[in-house]
């Protein structure tokens, strides 16, 4: 156990000495910290604070809410929001669907099975996004493998249209966002003590009953955990829609990507990226008011 | 811990439940697999399972200078970023942890600030920051901006490390005369190495699979290995990249193999 240095300050003789001295252990430590700080500072607070200053100009130079009026007015932009949403509702709603039975069924399993099978989630979660997109637009293009395979089995005629479109986002982005909901999801339900569980069995509840009255319950802050966090990455993600979207879809990033690289136009661009931001901070804000629970720790327990 | 279960469930019961979460574990790992034999196709399509068998796509990457050289600015940064990224986050994770700074949940959350701030955001603004002041396209931009997304996973891996270390270790070797730096060198530092080395590979990793960033601010000289694929990956489906693709797999197992073996012996 750590022994805080305040702890020894009390009102005795050396009471003024040491509380200068427990102050210059915090500035020291404090010191430690200052470069990362610093760095984060100038690379990430900085440039962000600057953004956010030029969207508040309009292309004339004067301050005003033009670009953020545009998000109201013009359609474009709401289509983005729209498919932005939309897509985001869906792959987290996949994400639930096929990772709660999966962290359930990690979280029942003994050690060693569990470990192993653990590996088929963290070794795709550090495998680069890239080599994903990549692999799934080789099977689920045209040509690919999903697309011969059926036409070889005489299923279909033509090849589907999965790659390049609605679809082929949601297959890819529902695949690489899936580990961020098991990790935090299993976790928590490794931390549900059994014995609740065999109380309830012991007092006659059959299975089914145990699982939705007792286990689901508990396991509900960990999966609000996960989809906290799928939701927002959802909204910022860039790679796969920009790379399996085939032009047609349109997401939120995609679209400060555009106006910026290719329009140029900052104050168009920082708006949105400081709506994007002030989304996903609210979120995270209400997801620890309800739960009590620092976002961060969600990722300590990787 | 609840190692075992116990429960009164026969696992023919739950042979359901087996059944979805294998397809499931199969769903996260197939795709990433089925690359791994495709690369070594010897026709410019892409099969499963492959009619041929060549390694003419690993020659089309080690010999094509664009590849070899994108590889190497790759390396350079993860490097340069791993050396830049521990130091700072182990410092970073000591005061965290020692319980006597002030405004640790600010300080914490300032530091583990890239992991929910929405990267494309980081990347345009780094972008337009860089702009200004001359460090796009530079390995030094890379570097700062890959140690910045880097920091939170080597103060996190190295706090967990922290977790199991008694901190009054160094306390005793203080008492008896050693410095602050020898204290921690020679007592904390041997018992948390582990962590250490594992957040250091997570700062590797990170590094080098980084793609929105690297969009925006390499190019030229210093264009990364991923972005260079994702121009390709914008024009058409090259086989060369299911090759790289492989290599990238590979180098994932390895370094996640080696955290897992540090991690397990803290």
């Amino acid at each position: 156990m750590s022994v805080r240095p305040a702890e020894f300050v009390s009102r005795g003789v050396n009471a003024d000495a040491l509380k200068a001295d427990a102050r210059r252990e915090s500035l020291g430590l404090l010191g430690l910290c200052s470069p990362g700080l610093a760095l984060v500072g100038i690379i990430i607070v900085l440039p962000i604070g600057w953004l956010f200053w030029l969207s508040l100009f309009d292309e004339t130079g004067q301050l005003s809410g033009a670009n953020y009026a545009r998000f109201v007015e013009q359609a474009s932009y709401i289509r983005t929001f729209l498919t932005t949403f939309e897509v985001a509702f869906i792959v987290t709603g996949l994400c639930v669907l096929i990772g709660y039975p999966l962290a359930y069924m990690l979280s029942q399993l003994p050690r060693r099975a569990a470990s192993i099978c653990l590996i088929f989630v963290v070794l795709p979660f550090w495998t680069s996004v890239l080599v994903r997109t990549y692999a799934w637009l080789v099977i689920l293009q045209r040509k690919g493998l999903v697309n011969n395979w059926l036409i070889d089995l005489g299923l279909i005629s033509q090849p589907l249209p999965l790659a390049h479109n609605f679809a082929g986002v949601i297959i890819g982005m529902t695949h690489i966002l899936l580990p961020f909901l098991v990790l935090p999801l299993y976790a928590s339900m490794k931390a549900i003590d059994a014995d609740y569980l065999r109380a309830a069995m012991n007092l006659g509840a059959p299975p089914t009953a145990t699982f939705w009255q007792v286990f689901f319950p508990l396991s509900l802050p960990g999966l609000a955990a996960g989809v906290v966090i799928v939701f927002i990455l959802c909204l910022g993600f860039f790679v796969t829609p920009a790379l399996m979207g085939g032009g047609k879809v349109i997401m939120w990033a995609m679209r400060m990507e555009q106006t910026t690289s290719l329009y140029s136009n900052w104050g168009a661009g920082s708006a949105l990226g400081v709506v994007l931001l002030a989304v996903t901070l609210g979120l995270l804000g209400l997801f620890r008011r309800l739960l009590g629970t620092r976002a961060a720790s969600v990722w300590g327990s990787q | 811990m609840n190692d075992d279960i116990g429960l009164p469930i026969s696992h023919w019961r739950r042979l359901w439940l087996y059944g979805v979460g294998a397809l499931v574990l199969l769903f996260l790992i197939v795709p990433s697999l089925i690359i791994v034999p495709m690369s070594f196709s010897g026709s410019t399509l892409l099969q499963f399972p492959p009619e041929s068998w060549s390694l003419r796509w690993y020659e089309a990457y080690f010999q094509s200078v664009e590849w070899r050289d994108a590889t190497i600015v790759s390396l350079k940064a993860a490097v340069l970023t791993t050396i830049v990224a521990t130091p700072i986050g182990v410092a970073a994770a000591y005061a965290l942890n020692s319980g006597a700074l002030r405004l640790a949940g600010i300080v914490n959350a300032v530091l583990t600030a890239s992991l929910i701030i929405p990267v494309i955001l980081i990347g345009i603004g780094t972008f337009f920051l860089y702009a200004r002041i001359g460090l796009n396209n530079t390995l030094t931009g890379l570097v700062l901006a890959h140690t910045v997304q880097a920091l939170p996973l080597v103060v996190l891996t190295v706090l967990s490390g922290f977790r199991s270390y008694d901190m009054n270790q160094e306390r005793v070797a203080r008492s008896l005369g050693a410095g602050r730096f020898a204290a921690f060198w020679q007592v904390t530092m041997p018992q948390i190495r582990f962590s250490i080395v594992s957040g250091a590979l997570f700062a590797f990793i990170t590094s080098f699979d980084e793609v929105v960033v690297s969009l925006f601010i390499s190019g030229g000289e210093t264009t990364t290995l991923t972005r260079r694929m994702f121009s390709a990956l914008r024009d058409h489906i090259d086989p060369t990249i299911a090759a790289i693709s492989t290599c990238l797999i590979v180098l994932s197992i390895l370094l996640l193999s080696a955290a897992q073996l540090f991690g397990r012996r803290r």
